[in-house]
C-alpha cells in the first residue's frame, strides 16, 4: 500500500534520512520504533507532504506522492496524527471534526458527515459530552483522541500516527493502543505508527522498523524484533545479563 | 453642550467606521500569514474611486455599481496575492511587509494616474433633510457609514464562525501545519484572505467617500489608523479591531472639537504609543499571545 525507495532528507546540511526504503501492507500496523531524532518524525512529514525529500520516491496505491502537496496526499487517503495531536485550540470540539472532512465539504454531504461524526462520538464519548468546549479546554488524552477522531474525518485509508502516547498517563496509552488495533480489525484501516514506547508498539504491531541515525538498522515481524537481544537491550530497557543469572 | 458633544460623536463613530473596517482587514491578512499589509488603506481608496467611476462616470445603476467596485477590489487583492506575496512565497516577514509597502505605492501611482490628483465625491446614498437627534444635525449618510460597518462585522462574524471556509482560515491561522495536515489547501486561505480584506476596505470606502471625499493618496494615513486600531485591540482579533477603530474615531473627533483640529491626526498615533507600552498585546489580546507573535 505504502512503499518508500531509497529516500534521502537533508534539513540544512543534516542528514535526516539516508536512503531510506520501507513498505506498509494493507490492513497492517507497522510500528516504527528507534530514539530521538532518529528521523521517525522527518519520515511521516516527508511522507504527508509536509516537507519534500531530497531523493528517492514515496508510492501509495501505485502513484508517486513524493511530489505532491499535502492537501492532495489527504485526498488520495492519507491522513496523519502528528505528535502531540495538534488540535485547533480556540476552536470547539464539533468544528475540529468537521474540519477533518473538510477536503470532502461540501453543502451536499453535509448529513453524511454529520453521520459520520456520530461515528466518532460513539468511537469516543468523551468527546461528545464535550463537543460544545473549545479543544484547548480538553485533557492531553482527549486531544489526542479528538486528533485522531479529526484525522479519521477525512476517510483515510492508511493513518499516520505520530506519538499517539506521548505525555499521556499508561492507563490512557493503553485505552489509544486498545483504539488503534480496533481501527485495524474493525475498520480495515491500514496504521504506520512512530513510537518512542517500542515495546506496547511492538505488541500491536505486525511488523516493525528499527530506525537509528536516519537508517533503518532492522526490520521484520514484531514478535521477533520483541525477542531481538539488541532491541530489547537498546529500546525495550532490558538488561541482558539479569536474564542470564 | 450636550449637542456639540452628540455632533462630535457621530462624526467620530463615522470615521470610526472606516478604521475599524481597515482594521479587520489588517486582521483578516495577519491572521492568514502573519503579514502586516501595509497597502490596506488603498484598498479603501480603490473602493472610493472605483464607486466614483462606476456610479458617476459610467453613470451604472446603484447596485451595480457597488457590486462592481467590490469585485475589481477583490481583484486587486486577487492580483496582489498572484503577483507579489505567492511568487515571493519568503518566509522573512519584514520582507513581506516591505513588499506590501512598495504595493501600496505601485497602486497609488495607478491611482493618481488614472484619477488625478483631485478628491472626488457622489451623491450619497438616500437623499433627505439630516435627521436631528437631540439637537445633533447627522447626516443620513452617517447612518450608512455606521450601519454598513456593523453589516460587515456580522457578515465576517457569521463567515468565520458558520461557514467550512471561515473555520478553515481560522484553523490555519491558529496552526498551519495542523491545517496542511487535515487537508487545507493553506495557500489558497492566504489568496481568499487577500481578497476579503480587499473588499472590506473597498466597502468602506465606498460608505465613507460622500461624507469625506477621496483622494488618490488618503491610503497611507488611513492604513496608519487602521493599524493603530488593529494594534490597540489586539492584533488579529476581530472584535479588538472594531472597539480600536471606533474608540480612536471618537477621541479623534473629541479631541479636534474640543482641542484643536491639527492634533487630530496625532491621536490615533499616541493612543499606539500608550498602548504599545502599557498593554503591547492590546485590550482583548492575551500577553501569551502576544509573546509568540512574529511581528
Amino acid at each position: 500500500m505504502l512503499k518508500l525507495k531509497n529516500v534521502d532528507i537533508f534539513y540544512g546540511k543534516i542528514h535526516a534520512v539516508k536512503r531510506l526504503s520501507l513498505h506498509v501492507n494493507r490492513g497492517d500496523i507497522v510500528a516504527l520504533i528507534g530514539a530521538n531524532g532518529a528521523g521517525k518524525t522527518t519520515l511521516l512529514r516527508a511522507i504527508s507532504g509536509l516537507l519534500k525529500c531530497d531523493t528517492g520516491s514515496i508510492f501509495f496505491d501505485g502513484t508517486d506522492i513524493a511530489k505532491q502537496t499535502s492537501d492532495k496526499i489527504v485526498t488520495l487517503g492519507v491522513s496523519h496524527v502528528p505528535e502531540r495531536g495538534l488540535v485547533f485550540k480556540p476552536l470547539s470540539v464539533e468544528d475540529n471534526l468537521v474540519l477533518g472532512s473538510y477536503p470532502r465539504y461540501s453543502l451536499k454531504n453535509r448529513s453524511l458527515i454529520k453521520v459520520d461524526i456520530q461515528q466518532i462520538y460513539t468511537m469516543f464519548p468523551v468527546l461528545k459530552d464535550r463537543r460544545k468546549q473549545l479543544a484547548g479546554t480538553l485533557s492531553g488524552g482527549e486531544q489526542q483522541m479528538l486528533a485522531i477522531g479529526r484525522a479519521l474525518m477525512a476517510k483515510p485509508k492508511l493513518l499516520l500516527l505520530d506519538e499517539p502516547s506521548m505525555g499521556l498517563a499508561p492507563l490512557i496509552v493503553k485505552e489509544i493502543l486498545r483504539l488503534i488495533v480496533e481501527l485495524r480489525d474493525k475498520y480495515g484501516l491500514t496504521v504506520l505508527l512512530v513510537e518512542q514506547n517500542a515495546r506496547s508498539a511492538l505488541k500491536i504491531a505486525n511488523t516493525g522498523y528499527v530506525l537509528e541515525t536516519g537508517r533503518i538498522m532492522l526490520e521484520g515481524p514484531a514478535e521477533d524484533l520483541l525477542m531481538n537481544r539488541d532491541v530489547q537491550r537498546a529500546y525495550l530497557g532490558r538488561d541482558l545479563d539479569a536474564g542470564f543469572q | 453642550m450636550l449637542t456639540v458633544f452628540l455632533q462630535f460623536l457621530f462624526s467620530g463613530l463615522t470615521v470610526g467606521s472606516v478604521y475599524a473596517l481597515v482594521g479587520m482587514g489588517f486582521n483578516i491578512i495577519y491572521n492568514a500569514t502573519s503579514i502586516i499589509n501595509l497597502a490596506q488603506g488603498e484598498f479603501v481608496v480603490v473602493g472610493g474611486l472605483m464607486m466614483w467611476f462606476f456610479s458617476d462616470s459610467l453613470h451604472l445603476p446603484f447596485i451595480v455599481s457597488i457590486c462592481l467596485t467590490i469585485l475589481s477590489a477583490g481583484l486587486v487583492g486577487l492580483l496582489m496575492e498572484r503577483l507579489t506575496i505567492r511568487p515571493l512565497k519568503s518566509h522573512d516577514l519584514l520582507l513581506m511587509i516591505m513588499v506590501t509597502i512598495s504595493v501600496s505605492i505601485v497602486l497609488r501611482g495607478i491611482l493618481a494616474f488614472k484619477f488625478g490628483k483631485d478628491p472626488y465625491d457622489y451623491p450619497a446614498f438616500s437623499e433627505g433633510d439630516p435627521l436631528n437627534i437631540g439637537g445633533a444635525i447627522i447626516q443620513q449618510q452617517t447612518l450608512w457609514v455606521i450601519g454598513i460597518t456593523g453589516l460587515c462585522i456580522i457578515l465576517l462574524y457569521l463567515f468565520y464562525n458558520k461557514t467550512i471556509i471561515g473555520k478553515a482560515m481560522r484553523a490555519c491561522a491558529v496552526d498551519t501545519t495542523a491545517a496542511q495536515l487535515v487537508g487545507i489547501n493553506v495557500s489558497r486561505m492566504v489568496m481568499i484572505s487577500f481578497v476579503l480584506s480587499a473588499m472590506v476596505g473597498a466597502i468602506g470606502g465606498i460608505a465613507i467617500t460622500p461624507i469625506s471625499l477621496m483622494e488618490y493618496d488618503n491610503g497611507p494615513m488611513l492604513a496608519v489608523k487602521g493599524f493603530c486600531a488593529a494594534i490597540m485591540g489586539g492584533l488579529g482579533r476581530g472584535r479588538g479591531a472594531v472597539i480600536g477603530g471606533f474608540s480612536i474615531g471618537i477621541l479623534e473627533s473629541m479631541t479636534a472639537g474640543y482641542l484643536h483640529s491639527g492634533l487630530k491626526d496625532a491621536v490615533a498615533l499616541v493612543i499606539l504609543l500608550l498602548v504599545l507600552f502599557l498593554k503591547p498585546a492590546g485590550i482583548l489580546g492575551s500577553s501569551a499571545a502576544a509573546r509568540l507573535r512574529k511581528f
